[in-house]
């Protein structure tokens, strides 16, 4: 089991954000974790990403306790994530920003002499191609279109060979064609090297279309937990979403 | 006990100049992000104008009380004039460029106050009817000073009601809060930020104004207020009014006492208040956070980094051969002014290290080059050591104390990481200020005798060629790391801490290291410095030195490699020749603002753009 | 906006260009003895304009007289901005540019150290003309380096030998905090302990230089209920200190002794409140009747329409010195100036002057006195010369003091 996160509880001031939520991840998953907003996703996810240290419960990956680690830290367990609002480094190209990861990853961090842009110019290059930006390398990120910076943040968070990425919303922002091929991209990678992966997401056709399990959480707690089909047909999931979206996925 | 009544409201009393001007800097640089060095003037400004005001009404009530507020509204008109004239057309450069600008507006009103009002100071006129004391429980204490703790809640009250009962007010709260949401209501911006100009002055004059009857009108008015102004203001938080209030009082207060226990205090309060809260406080008192993609990122985005074209490194190579013939064909002079350029090239370029590529302004980066400079000359004093040992382990200190201070510094961000640079750079140069048995304070250390291989009273030569090698290396060291693993990863940490933090990079050690390189690098040039003059004075750790470094930076273009190095030829250069002038500090403040409206992107900046394809670089895609 | 742009750019093209050209031309007459003057001229013209005023009064007379040796004398003069590294390039550049015979000026002590090191190091000739520091000719003292105005110890000396026939007991003091305000705290309280063993200092200020709390300052004095209080302060916080202190009555019924208060640089701003009956060094220009002196006065009055201050005296006693050294030597080579100086005695209009051999301090005094308020004007009365010969440390105080080189 990659991810086992057991009775997770966050409170601000008086109001309990995640309230006693527990799930189970396995390796080459695809699971969402829905629900309206102030449903408490946000939450569950910086407390899984490290921005946010629980006030209670466990988040075992692996071997590993992540529950109130760094984020750099549980980077380096082998967690890979996407950001909602793409993070790239703007002062580089594409290429140079896997190569970036790709030196923390091999600990180069403080090598003052080498030349960075020589340094794991092929795995950054592989890793390109195989997300479809290989043709845009040498690029500065700051000029690239929104879709196709989504696709640099998913080559940069496979740079550390992750067993588990974190996406938070990762087609927000995208126009319909691209979410479904940014998705499609997702789903391959995740299926040919084994990584588990829990993303966030609003719209019901991308989750419904591609993933495997669905977590549905309302005001801190989760109302319910299945496959599309069974989620679908949740009533409580329903009533959450007052019934509208769901039926056309 | 009416003695410590009468000291708080002295403290009280000498607060309210103090939260004048510091208002109108923190409104300012709330609305506009302009870090205004000239404000200082504009206190200056009011104080002189007002006396002459007086002086022209008459001493009587209404002459007293309009002048100083005739004084403030002129002050206010030459705010918004600045700022129509010259500010407003370098709003779209990067980040603090706009500071130059102001830099250069200092030295322009410098000079015109001494033509105007003459060399010599004017004692303030006193306030009719308040010349005397009033007794508070058998202690004396002025009756103007009555007058001045009433004054600030007034205006305090003011300002409360101009923010918060006014469609302007609100605008300007609005702006401090989020500048891009102004301009999408719609918002004539321009005049929003002439009339935050125009408040901003008009406050700063009236703190010099309200402050004649305690005091007069002198041509150091304006250096001697702006550091207090800036502390109070970060103190307080920037862009909040209460808060600029409350730290003024603090001040204040905490001086008025604090001389009680420890007379030599006087130089490093303010400083150490500002450390203290910074370190627990990281946006003052009544701040809040900054937005962040501010840090120095205004404008288009920064370029990749790309190696250079060959063109260029033909040119670099005409550079060294140039400076390698020098000797044979320039005079003895030459080398000098040459040893100089040198060393503050270095300098320069040890700043942009961490404030271009590495996003951390340092507003005292002179206390690593100073800590160079006595590193080496503490060696030579007590250590007897020779220069060789002495150039090689001066830097050590400037290390040790970008260590200790950086672990402080990189935990902030903006400008407040700025304003702790300073306060820590103020700290250290009161300790060797102060310091008279190890650092001979103000007096210095002399006799930092050269090697008698490098002697330069025999020839220049042998010690212009050690300058030369020494920090075209440690220039080339610097880029080269730039283009490291190092410096790739502090740039990432520069472009998006989110992400750095997501790809695992330690980002306060990452920028904590780079901040102790950058320290060594301006401690290499501070112990060459030393040598070359010959003797190590505080004022190789001072704000002024910390600011020229900045003005050499930002004027030779910020977001280019070449940037420190053409601002520190062109500044000590400029400087060099123009100080021949009577008034050269009018014409260097001219030459500066016009060379800041000419090249908003720097002077390298602007090279790159039209220079750059003949030279092989290539021009970036823009967005 | 291009247009303006444009313009902009021409117009700042066009001033760097420009500027070599401006700043280059200088003279080269072959028949002159050029001297290198460096000042602050911009960071405290108070002080320095009128010293300019007296260097180029004497010059004028010295080459109206036929200038020395059969040559004008011509003066290089720079702004050092207040920087002692500054100035030391500028010494660099006026002996390698402007093949000056010997640099003199100076007013902050801290440049003068570092032109003081700079001569020491460059085997150069310097005569500091304004700095105080005991330093210059003492612990860090050279023999390429002379100094004309009478120290921080001779003037303080002066002052506390005067304060010694006051009865007051109990002392506080209050000086600028730089080594200028210690130096003169140390010295007073030195030179007044062995004169008044009974005495005691009970409370020491240290205002930051320009940047006196004044109300403060002039409290937590009052509070140790001093019967005496020594004054360093001057300009603009001496001017807060006075009317701070007289507001709140901190100087009733005590006796103050003020270094340099008396000088018009400091006094004439505080016009008709200037402290009365305070003790004090200073400069009496109205009041000196010696012929020197009003040969002086009447050509300075002449020249600029207006009363000299200090600086204009220590300006014009400092070509004097210059003058009468180059006629000594016969020799601009630096080795003959500074055997010359050496024991060099002239004449000015303070009185004859000779630069000691010793230490290359000069002899020149300082006029101590009271205060007073005449017409609406600070003044000194009950004024005295004093000799800075007799204000100096025993030889052997002082030959400890110096290197040995």
């Amino acid at each position: 089991m990659t991810l086992v996160v057991d009775g997770l509880f966050k409170a601000f001031g008086g109001v309990q954000a995640v309230n006693n939520v527990s799930f189970r991840l396995d390796a080459g998953e695809l699971l969402a974790l829905i629900g309206p907003n102030g449903a408490g996703k946000t939450t569950c996810f910086n407390m899984l990403n490290g921005q946010l240290r629980p006030d209670a419960g466990s988040i075992r990956f692996f071997d590993n306790e992540l529950a109130g680690v760094a984020p750099r830290k549980i980077w380096r367990l082998g967690v890979g994530r996407t950001f909602q609002i793409t993070a790239t480094f703007g002062s580089m190209t594409v290429r140079e920003n896997v190569q970036m990861a790709l030196m923390s990853y091999h600990r180069r961090l403080f090598a003052l002499l080498p030349r960075a842009a020589a340094l794991y110019v092929d795995e950054a290059m592989a890793l390109l191609d195989r997300v479809g930006m290989a043709d845009q390398a040498d690029r500065p990120c700051s000029v690239l279109a929104y879709g196709d910076l989504k696709r640099v943040e998913l080559a940069v968070a496979l740079a550390n060979e992750p067993r588990l990425l974190l996406m938070d919303e990762p087609t927000a922002g995208m126009a319909p064609k691209e979410r479904v091929e940014l998705m499609a991209l997702t789903a391959d990678i995740v299926a040919e090297r084994k990584i588990a992966v829990l993303f966030t997401e609003h719209d019901m056709d991308v989750v419904f279309g591609h993933a495997g399990r669905i977590l549905v959480l309302n005001r801190g707690q989760l109302i319910a937990e299945g496959n599309p089909a069974e989620v679908r047909e949740n009533d409580q999931v329903r009533e959450v979403y007052l019934g509208a979206e769901l039926g056309h996925a | 006990m009416g003695f410590y009544i009468v000291q708080v409201l002295t403290g009280l009393s000498s607060a309210a100049a103090l939260f004048l001007v510091a208002s109108g800097l923190s409104i300012i640089f709330g609305v506009t992000r302009v870090v205004n060095l000239a404000h200082g003037s504009f206190y200056m400004l009011g104080a002189y104008i007002a006396y002459s005001l007086i002086d022209l009404f008459g001493r009587g009530g209404l002459g007293f009380w309009g002048g100083i507020v005739l004084a403030a509204v002129a002050v206010g008109m030459i705010g918004a004039i600045v700022e129509v004239l010259i500010l407003r057309r370098v709003y779209q450069a990067p980040e603090l460029f706009q500071l130059v600008a102001t830099f250069g507006v200092i030295l322009v009103i410098q000079d015109i106050a001494l033509l105007v009002w003459g060399a010599e100071d004017l004692v303030g006129h006193r306030a009719p009817g308040l010349t005397g004391a009033v007794d508070i429980m058998g202690t004396p204490l002025p009756a103007y000073d009555l007058a001045l703790i009433a004054i600030s809640p007034v205006v305090l009250a003011g300002l409360w009601l101009l923010f918060n009962r006014t469609r302007w007010g609100t605008l300007v709260r609005a702006a401090t809060q989020d500048r891009e949401m102004v301009g999408a209501l719609g918002v004539n911006q321009a005049w929003l930020f002439t009339g935050t100009f125009f408040l901003g002055s008009m406050l700063a004059g009236l703190g010099g104004a309200v402050q004649l009857p305690k005091g007069g009108a002198d041509l150091l008015m304006d250096f001697n207020v702006i550091a207090a102004a800036f502390v109070v203001v970060v103190v307080g938080g920037m862009g909040s009014i209460f808060g600029a209030f409350l730290a003024a009082v603090l001040i204040a207060e905490l001086n008025a006492f604090g001389i009680l226990v420890f007379p030599e205090i006087t130089l490093v309060l303010m400083f150490l208040v500002m450390a203290v809260v910074l370190i627990f406080r990281p946006w003052g008192l009544l701040g809040s956070p900054e937005a962040p993609g501010q840090k120095g990122q205004q404008g288009p985005p920064e370029q990749p980094l790309r190696p250079a074209p060959v063109r260029v490194q033909m040119a670099g190579v005409a550079v060294v051969g140039f400076l390698a013939l020098l000797p044979v064909v320039a005079g003895p002079f030459a080398l000098v002014l040459t040893v100089d350029i040198l060393i503050f090239a270095l300098f320069a370029v040890s700043l942009h290290f961490i404030m271009g590529p590495g996003g951390m302004v340092s507003f005292g980066h002179a206390a690593y080059f100073g800590g160079g400079a006595y590193g080496a000359a503490l060696l030579i004093h007590y250590a007897n050591s020779n220069m060789e040992s002495a150039m090689a382990l001066g830097p050590v200190l400037a290390a040790v104390l970008a260590l200790v201070f950086g672990w402080f510094c990189v935990r902030l961000s903006g400008v407040y990481l700025a304003m702790l640079t300073l306060a820590f750079a103020q700290v250290a140069w009161s300790v060797v200020f102060q310091w008279n048995d190890v650092t001979g304070g103000d007096d210095g250390l002399l006799y930092i005798v050269k090697s008698a291989w490098a002697d330069t009273a025999q020839s220049w030569v042998p010690f212009y060629l050690l300058t030369a090698v020494l920090c075209l290396s440690a220039m080339l060291f610097l880029r080269r790391v730039l283009f490291s693993p190092f410096g790739y990863a502090m740039r990432a940490c520069r472009d998006s801490e989110l992400r750095s933090h997501a790809i695992g990079i330690n980002v306060l050690e990452q920028r904590w290291l780079a901040f102790t390189l950058s320290g060594v690098a301006a401690g290499v040039a501070g112990s060459l410095y030393v040598f070359s003059k010959g003797s190590a004075f505080p004022d190789y750790m001072s704000i002024p030195l910390s600011f020229d470094a900045l003005i050499m930076v930002l004027l030779g273009g910020v977001k280019t490699l070449l940037g420190p190095i053409v601002g520190a030829v062109t500044f000590t250069w400029i400087q060099d020749e123009i100080s021949r002038f009577e008034y050269w500090r009018f014409f260097l403040g001219l030459a500066i603002i016009l060379l800041v409206i000419a090249f908003p992107q720097g002077i390298a900046g602007f090279g790159r753009r039209y220079l750059g394809p003949w030279f092989g670089i290539r021009a970036e895609e823009a967005q | 906006m291009t247009f303006t742009r444009r313009a902009v750019l021409a117009a700042a093209a066009a001033a760097i260009v420009a500027i070599p050209a401006l700043g280059g031309s200088v003279a080269h007459a072959a028949d002159t003895i050029k001297i290198g003057d460096i000042n602050s001229y911009k960071r405290l013209p108070a002080h320095t304009i009128p010293y300019k005023k007296g260097v180029e009064l004497a010059l004028k007379e010295i080459n109206a007289a036929g200038g020395v040796m059969g040559k004008q004398l011509e003066l290089v003069s720079r702004d050092d901005g207040g920087k002692p590294g500054e100035a030391v390039k500028i010494a660099e550049e006026l002996f390698a540019k402007d093949k000056v015979a010997l640099i003199s000026g100076s007013l902050f002590s801290h440049v003068g150290l570092a032109l003081t090191a700079f001569a020491g190091q460059n085997k150069k000739l310097y005569l500091a003309a304004e700095p105080l520091a005991d330093a210059l000719v003492w612990a860090k003292g050279n023999r390429y380096t002379f100094r004309l105005r009478p120290s921080t110890y001779m003037q303080a000396a002066m002052l506390a030998e005067q304060a010694a026939k006051n009865p007051a007991k109990r002392w506080a003091t209050i000086a600028p905090n730089y080594a200028y305000g210690k130096d003169a705290v140390a010295a007073f309280k030195k030179v007044l302990k062995q004169k008044r063993p009974d005495v005691e200092f009970v409370a020491e200020q240290w205002p930051g230089l320009f940047k006196i709390d004044a109300g403060a300052e002039v409290q937590a004095l009052a509070k140790a209920n001093p019967d005496a209080i020594y004054n360093v302060t001057f300009g603009g916080d001496l001017a807060k200190f006075v009317r701070e202190g007289k507001t709140r009555g901190l100087f009733k019924d005590k006796l103050v002794v003020g270094l340099l208060t008396g000088e018009p640089e400091y006094i004439d701003p505080l016009k008709d409140e200037a402290p009365e009956g305070w003790l004090v060094t200073g400069y009496p220009w109205q009041f000196i009747k010696t012929p020197e002196h009003k040969k002086f006065l009447d050509a300075y009055q002449g020249a600029y329409g207006e009363h000299p201050r200090i600086g204009s005296i220590v300006g014009y006693n400092t070509m004097l010195a210059i003058a009468a050294m180059l006629e000594k030597a016969g020799s601009t080579e630096t080795e003959k100036m500074v055997d010359a100086m050496k024991g060099l005695s002239f004449d000015s209009p303070t009185g004859p002057i000779t630069f000691r051999e010793i230490d290359h301090q000069s002899t020149m005094g300082a006029y101590v006195g009271r205060t007073a308020v005449k017409d609406g004007q600070g003044i000194m009365v009950d004024w005295t010369y004093e000799d800075g010969a007799n204000y100096l440390p025993p030889d052997d105080e002082v030959r400890k003091m110096r290197p040995t080189s």
